[in-house]
């Protein structure tokens, strides 16, 4: 049955432990970020530009757009992994054949990156929140059920991730997903402002297709500590079913790449 | 089979007895429309040290991808420790050691931190792994360079690296996919006595390789491929004494000298400015033509691998 579906074993974890490794012998260059940019956009829009926007939905704007940083974190800390990080790996390094060399298969190798990817999202989002909950701008202890999401939405981050390096002929193609795709929904997420002021076909599309506007909503009533319960539960379960199907494609394709 | 008992027969005894390591029938291996391994057949046994050669694009390769159950075959049957490549892929990789023809080593790590990365795919117990890293980079002749980062590595350090990772689970086989490619040749001879001790300890070992010398040292029997096929299968001297003789007299090239072996009707092959003539009595067969032919020089030489090869697969460029 392995043969033809996509079935990784334990050993994935194996993966996981080598990126985790290699990824705690760098750990303050890989810590500055998840602390430095939440001051950043905090101080620029939350306290800049908030001073002109004021309140929204009943809802100081700093409060507004923290849940959002957090989605943020959680796409781009999975998806810039799993994209050019993990086609340096694949490419550049052949730390992949060296891999199904030994016991591990390509399933093993994949689904261990994936794995990785969700953790990197979650070890981001963790430090970014402990800088939120010090600004004083997210809801406790709701808050910290960000933390269990933020593994859930950078392992569908990554899956997204997986099947464009998959696909992508070379590291220059990578471009393509992280400027029309990463970038317009970091703006049109219901990120910065919401979703409601953008002309209805519009809402739709975002609720109906883009990934972040799903983790943003759920980061959303996470931090404000108040949930909207069709929308929350949809969104939850847009994330769990789409995740799952990516999890499996992305290993597909990859090894319809790789196995030749 | 025979022919390699009598090599074996003393180091390692009952051959016969025993099944092959790898086991080859009428293997095939298509890339779209292209056939890159046609139907090949062999055996490799416990002990033996195994080669392919071959111009670029024989299928060598792809014919060691297919043994490391990385690539799966088309058609016929392949078997690794009496295991079908198809069903056993984990239970046959467990007890494989590579090297590959790039250097995939990783960078994010040092020479010891490669080792026992490497070590944790295989489920070797930490403390296990620690020891034989110690034991891998001291036979490599590593040690000093244990926490060293791998781009302060040389390329023979790196091919040494890849060759003691390879080592890490005591592997019952090993493939050695161009083990000495771009090497100077005190790293290469390094890396030949290495593998020397590697086979004296009875392991058995597969190797690709464009040196044919290398081929000649090593190998106890090889196949001769090209385009996807195997053209000859041998021990290394009795391939030379079938395609060339043990020795090859070569003279310079002019009109007198191939109208003289033209009448002594002996074979011989034009290659540039230089004729190459083969004869059952070489030795005889210069002086008749230092005599007779009146050569700017001649000389008799020992036949090597690299005749055998060039006269197999011809003197064409493969590109």
């Amino acid at each position: 049955m392995r043969r033809f579906f996509p079935m990784p074993t334990r050993l994935a974890w194996k993966v996981w432990q080598r990126n985790r490794d290699v990824f705690f012998k760098t750990y303050l260059v890989n810590f500055l970020p998840p602390f430095v940019e939440p001051v950043l956009y905090l101080l620029a829009l939350g306290y800049g530009l908030g001073l002109f926007v004021g309140e929204i939905d009943g809802v100081p704007y700093v409060s507004f757009i923290a849940p959002a940083l957090l989605a943020i974190s959680m796409m781009n800390s999975s998806f810039f992994e799993c994209t050019y990080s993990s086609f340096v790996r694949m490419y550049y390094q052949k730390a992949y054949d060296a891999m199904v060399a030994t016991p591990l298969s390509i399933e093993d190798v994949i689904a261990g990156e994936l794995l990785w990817g969700a953790t990197r999202s979650l070890i981001y989002t963790t430090a970014m929140l402990v800088v939120l909950i010090a600004f004083g701008v997210v809801a406790l202890p709701s808050s910290l059920l960000v933390i269990p999401f933020s593994f859930l939405a950078g392992l569908l981050f990554s899956g997204i991730a997986m099947c464009f390096t998959a696909i992508s002929p070379s590291i220059d193609t990578l471009n393509y997903p992280a400027f029309l795709f990463i970038t317009p929904m970091f703006l049109f997420s219901g990120t910065f402002f919401p979703l409601s002021v953008l002309p209805g076909p519009i809402q739709v599309f975002a609720m109906a297709v883009l990934p972040l506007a799903q983790v943003v909503t759920v980061s959303r009533s996470f931090t404000l500590a108040s949930v909207s319960l069709p929308l929350f539960l949809y969104s939850i379960a847009w994330i769990a079913v789409v995740c799952t199907v990516l999890f499996f494609v992305s290993i597909y394709l990859m090894r319809r790449r790789l196995v030749v | 089979m025979q022919g390699s008992e009598e090599t074996t027969e003393g180091k390692r005894g009952d051959n016969r007895i025993r099944s092959p390591i790898i086991r080859a029938r009428d293997l095939v291996k298509n890339y779209g429309n292209v056939r890159a391994v046609d139907t090949i057949s062999f055996e490799v046994m416990p002990g033996e040290v195994f080669g392919f050669l071959g111009p670029n694009g024989a299928g060598k390769t792809t014919t060691m991808r297919m043994i490391q159950c990385v690539s799966p075959p088309t058609a016929g049957f392949l078997s690794v420790f009496g295991l079908d490549v198809k069903d056993h892929p984990a239970g046959i990789k467990r007890w494989l050691g590579v090297v590959p023809q790039e250097t995939n080593l990783d960078p994010d790590f040092s020479c010891r931190e490669n080792l026992l990365v490497y070590a944790r795919y295989f489920d070797i117990p930490a403390r296990e792994a620690q020891k034989r890293a110690d034991e891998l980079l001291a036979f490599m002749q590593l040690t000093e360079k244990a926490d060293v980062p791998i781009d302060g590595l040389s390329g023979g350090m790196k091919r040494r690296l890849i060759l003691a990772r390879a080592l890490i689970n005591n592997p019952r086989l090993l493939i050695l996919d161009e083990p000495t490619i771009g090497l100077d040749p005190q790293a290469r001879h390094m890396m030949w006595e290495k593998l020397k001790a590697l086979q004296a300890m009875g392991n058995t070992i597969i190797l690709t390789t464009h040196y044919l010398e290398e081929a000649e040292r090593l190998c106890d029997r090889l196949v001769i491929m090209d385009a996807g096929r195997v053209l000859v299968e041998g021990r290394p001297a009795d391939l030379v004494r079938r395609y060339t003789g043990d020795e090859i007299v070569e003279s310079e090239n002019s009109p007198q000298v191939l109208a003289c072996l033209q009448e002594m009707g002996c074979r011989y092959e034009v290659h540039g400015d230089m004729v190459q003539a083969f004869s059952d009595q070489p030795r005889v067969l210069a002086r008749r033509i230092l005599e007779t032919c009146n050569p700017g020089r001649v000389f008799v030489r020992r036949g090597t691998l690299e005749d055998v090869f060039l006269t197999l697969t011809g003197r064409e460029l493969r590109e």
